[in-house]
């Protein structure tokens, strides 16, 4: 009863074309297909925030969004980001000020943060907070993760000056 | 956890989502945003035989004001509600009730439609509805039909839909004059489900209220719009009326217990939510003092 499926997107800017089965989420079609293991897999209901990815320029959980319902969206993981160096300074504030440990949450954390000061240039604290509310974090305390976010906005906002 | 395995089918209409719908009956769910309905899947709650995904039907999107009714398509995403211009000026309790609703990834694919006929007593979007005298219009086989709100919830995750039949729009009346909301909700962080909430829609002239409709959620097995308002209507409001209507509120509860709160915590929280709502409905902060029960 469950068939294969075929499934057109854009990753990362590039052209996939796959038969996947409808059960395979994004995150996984993303991990296991493609070997983009930069997007993390952590609760997988939607709580934790690990697997965050941008489809059509917004973030999702791609665990909660089926391969198949990429179907012409493009998708960009932390790989994408990273590769053009859209985040490059974030990735460097977040090393910068300790904002990780053992890095699980980072790729969702990037995604989530770079979304903000796509949004709101100039947040405050309370704002970054609520922004990555959904996002866990099991080793900082996320304080320095707020440092780190609140650092880039304020270098962006000095080199855009 | 993964989801079970299943079929999948991508509709090209309402009709033919309506068709699929007849072919599967209830071995079949609808797929729009899918934030509440993954989840169950990934946990396997749920193990549907095929899914029915309409997150592309066109037909089902967007925001119109038509007469005096805001018509919300149900494909509508929660963000969506947060940036639409006709939902501020029109139904802002439902913009101030989304930013309460989970996290912007969720919000980037949470849909209204998905949120109410998934019907958790917890959520937001089924107690504004209630609470803003709205109208669901679901289409089936036999055609149209419109629901009233306040008949459309029937129990935790149970609705007035049938399984062959697809929820496509909100129709709320637009608000009118001296028309004035509050929404609030205890929730333990920002995002999650509520502990109890509050959402109110009413009518304030000369400092009484014309009309008063209080949407509570998380306090029951569906929204209940609370029958206390009644004593605050056409009436002066004094701390002494609306200690009466607190306890009327407290006595026509009746929460669940679970992990979150005991019954007597959520009856507390409920009449504080109400004396809140009174207070700033009314702008006379002195009313959300006093003893409550």
């Amino acid at each position: 009863m469950s068939v294969p499926v075929p499934v057109s997107l854009l990753v990362n800017g590039e052209r996939i074309d796959a038969f996947v089965l409808p059960r395979l989420n994004l995150a996984d079609f993303l991990r296991e297909n493609l070997k983009l293991t930069g997007t993390h897999v952590g609760c997988e209901h939607g709580v934790c925030g690990a697997c965050t990815v941008r489809v059509d320029g917004e973030i999702v959980r791609s665990c909660l969004m089926l391969a198949v319902q990429a179907e012409g969206a493009s998708v960009e993981t932390v790989e994408g980001l990273s590769d053009s160096g859209e985040i490059a300074d974030l990735q460097a504030a977040f090393r910068e000020r300790n904002a990780l440990q053992c890095g699980y949450c980072t790729p969702g954390m990037l995604m989530t943060a770079q979304d903000l000061l796509k949004h709101l240039p100039a947040p405050d604290r309370q704002a970054i907070r609520e922004h990555l509310s959904g996002n866990y974090c099991r080793c900082t305390g996320y304080q320095a993760i707020v440092d780190a976010v609140e650092a880039t906005a304020r270098m962006r906002a000095e080199r855009r000056a | 956890m993964k989801a079970a395995a299943f079929a999948y089918a991508r509709a090209t209409s309402v009709m033919n989502a309506l068709e699929l719908l007849a072919a599967h009956g209830d071995r079949a769910k609808v797929l729009s945003g899918g934030q509440s309905l993954m989840p169950a899947m990934n946990l396997r709650l749920l193990s549907p035989d095929i899914l029915v995904d309409v997150g592309g039907l066109a037909e089902l999107r967007g925001i119109a004001v038509r007469g005096n009714l805001l018509v919300v398509g149900a494909l509508t995403r929660h963000v969506d509600l947060l940036r639409s211009p006709e939902v501020a000026l029109h139904a802002s309790l439902l913009r101030d009730a989304v930013a309460h609703v989970a996290h912007p990834a969720i919000r980037n694919r949470g849909t209204i439609g998905g949120s109410l006929a998934h019907a958790d007593p917890a959520s937001e979007l089924p107690a504004c509805v209630v609470a803003l005298g709205a109208t669901i219009v679901v289409r089936g086989p036999a055609g149209e039909r419109r629901i009233a709100a306040t008949e459309f919830f029937k129990g935790i995750y149970e609705t007035a839909l049938s399984p062959d039949e697809l929820l496509v729009a909100v129709e709320v009346p637009v608000a009118g004059r001296g028309a004035t909301f509050f929404f609030q909700e205890y929730a333990r962080r920002h995002g999650d489900y509520a502990v109890v909430g509050l959402a109110a829609s009413a009518v304030v002239a000369a400092g009484r209220f014309s009309d008063l409709r209080l949407g509570f959620f998380a306090v029951g097995d569906r929204p209940l719009l609370a029958a206390a308002a009644g004593k605050l209507i056409n009436a002066s409001v004094t701390s002494a009326l609306l200690a009466e209507a607190a306890t009327a509120l407290a006595d026509e509860l009746d929460p669940q217990e679970d992990q979150q709160a005991s019954p007597a915590m959520r009856r507390h929280l409920a009449t504080v939510l109400l004396r809140r709502c009174v207070a700033a409905l009314l702008a006379r902060s002195e009313l959300e003092a006093g003893v409550t029960r």
